[in-house]
């Protein structure tokens, strides 16, 4: 009687939880979607999407995110390209090649890597990276979506090393075991038996660190330059929609146009984010 | 086995580094908090540092985050005092009737906006006009304006930044309230002045702007003509006392409504000799008696 009376409780709490999560994401989604379209209606989607120039506090402002979205994806394309094959080959490394005690350590340190908060390396970037690449590339200033792609690569690589290598490892032996025996080499056994039998995991870790990439705010903000113009390559500086949001929030007057269009902005980023984590879900699903 | 390991080594270095770096606060009257501009958050640090010797402990909390910060959390009512590098604007005030907060305006000092370069500029003076084509990217290059062939990379606080209205108002609009000119937008918007002083330290290229405060060994002022003058002047804190160096201004100190209790002795203190004091210690410029 009583172990039931414990088992009726212990499931409600659980229930409990569980619910609580859910119906905090959804009143944050509501909120979002609430002041963004405020703003929306006021001041025109088209033109807030499209238009060119970010002038917040001017008057009349002008709201134009359209070089902060060119702005956001061209580091997380930079970042992704950086971060995807170095993660991987670790991935494969420590999952296939290394020995067992480096593999340990190797292990270890990229879980530490994930630790280090993002503030930190953007400090880092900032007065080491920036200064490095203007002189080695002899362009105006380091400060740019380049830049801001080797500290976002930097960050995305523990997400994507982690997961793909828990992929790799759930592989069955006996795949591999078959492809030895049928005269495979260790190379041919991984590239045609392993990297795509583990694929799908690979690409839900992809997905998952370039969605780490898109919404890092810290790091970029101090390592892209801010400038809210349309970048002409990657050399040049520019402005992120997360650097926005934590550069302008603190001025805004609650209720006021301003405010409302980094709500904007917020839907806009939980728009990509979530597109990408669907896209990462399908591929986890198909894994299983 | 050997993960563990690795982790309890890593947490005893963290732990020796830890007692070594941590200091217990004090914490003995419930006190006050002073929010924005970043211009000034360092004289009134030492102002609040001051007070609370002189009024047993009473506790200062001082933070930045920009001007327009500080009066926003007057009006969410999250701080007692703000500090300002610009005036507080007409719609701001209508927002805060709205409310019911009155701002209550006090001049604390004055400061100059140093024009900043790397010292391997050969560029020594500037006109206003001349800066104003280099902010709006009229002029790109040093070469056409006397210097090397370089381009310039320019560099301006965010937004929310007293520092970065002033200076729009000033030299961008030449002080006309009805030109609608801007900063070009490949203007980088930096969050703070020491990163600005930071990368006009390691960049050949740039111009920025910060206060005089921020003006030391690293970097290079430039001397300042007005409009139709040939006359240059260095940011010194004479030429900005006597109104020679053209981009110049008060410091402000608002507070919601005439201030009571420590609010006002903190606005008194400030106000005070000892107070103007620290002004000048701390680079600024002392208002005139």
């Amino acid at each position: 009687m009583n172990s039931k009376i414990t088992d009726y409780i212990i499931e409600k709490i659980i229930f409990l939880c569980g619910i609580i999560a859910i119906v905090f994401v959804v009143l944050i989604f509501g909120f979002l979607l609430k002041e963004g379209f405020a703003f929306f209606k006021e001041y025109g989607i088209f033109n807030f999407i499209f238009g060119k120039y970010w002038y917040p506090s001017s008057n009349p402002a002008s709201y134009g995110v359209f070089s902060l979205i060119i702005g956001s994806l061209l580091v997380t394309l930079g970042a992704a390209i950086i971060a995807v094959p170095f993660g991987i080959m670790t991935a494969l490394f420590i999952a296939e090649l290394a020995p067992k005690g480096i593999r340990d350590i190797l292990k270890s340190i990229v879980e530490l890597m994930a630790a280090i908060p993002s503030v930190v390396l953007g400090f880092v970037g900032m007065v080491t990276l920036v200064p490095l690449v203007r002189s080695i590339l002899d362009i105006p200033t380091g400060l740019t979506a380049f830049s801001g792609s080797i500290v976002l690569g930097f960050m995305a690589m523990p997400t994507i090393v982690s997961i793909s290598e828990d992929a790799i490892r759930s592989v069955p032996w006996q795949y591999k075991e078959g492809a030895y025996a049928l005269g495979a080499t260790k190379w041919q056994t991984i590239r045609r038996v392993v990297l795509k039998a583990a694929m799908p995991g690979i690409i839900a870790a992809v997905m998952l660190g370039i969605g780490r990439v898109i919404g890092e705010t810290m790091a970029v903000l101090m390592v892209t330059g801010n400038a809210a113009a349309i970048p002409s390559s990657i050399f040049d500086p520019v402005r992120t929609l997360t650097a926005t949001i934590a550069a302008e929030m603190g001025e805004t007057v609650r209720g006021g146009l301003h405010y409302r269009a980094l709500f904007g902005i917020g839907l806009v980023l939980f728009t990509i984010t979530f597109i990408i984590n669907f896209i990462a879900d399908l591929f986890l699903n198909k894994k299983r | 086995m050997h993960r563990t390991k690795f982790y309890i080594v890593f947490l005893a270095i963290f732990c020796v580094l830890f007692s070594c770096s941590t200091q217990q606060g004090k914490n003995i009257n419930a006190g006050m908090q002073i929010k924005g501009s970043d211009t000034i958050v360092n004289l009134v640090q030492v102002w609040a540092e001051k007070f609370s010797q002189i009024n047993d402990g009473t506790n200062v909390g001082v933070t930045g985050g920009g001007t327009g910060t500080g009066f926003a959390a007057l009006l969410n009512n999250t701080c007692d005092i703000a500090m300002a590098s610009r005036q507080v604007e007409e719609n701001e005030i209508n927002l805060a009737k709205k409310q019911n907060v009155s701002y209550k305006e006090f001049i604390v000092g004055l400061d100059g906006l140093a024009v900043l370069v790397n010292k391997d500029n050969p560029i020594n003076d500037i006109s206003i006009d001349q800066l104003r084509d280099i902010f709006m990217a009229k002029i790109t290059n040093w070469k056409e304006i006397g210097g090397e062939d370089r381009p310039i990379v320019l560099l301006s606080r965010e937004s929310n930044s007293g520092t970065h209205m002033f200076f729009k108002e000033t030299v961008i609009r030449l002080n006309d309230i009805n030109s609608k000119d801007e900063f070009s937008p490949k203007a980088l918007l930096m969050p703070s002045s020491q990163a600005i002083v930071d990368e006009i330290y390691q960049n050949p290229n740039a111009i920025g702007y910060a206060g005089i405060g921020f003006m030391n060994g690293q970097t290079k002022a430039l001397s300042v003509s007005a409009q139709n003058s040939i006359e240059y002047f260095y940011p010194t804190i004479e030429n900005v006392m006597y109104g020679r160096y053209p981009i110049s201004r008060p410091l402000y100190l608002y507070t919601n409504g005439e201030p009571k209790g420590i609010v006002k002795d903190f606005i008194d203190y400030a106000l005070s000799e000892e107070g103007q004091k620290v002004v000048v210690e701390t680079a600024f410029v002392p208002i005139k008696k």
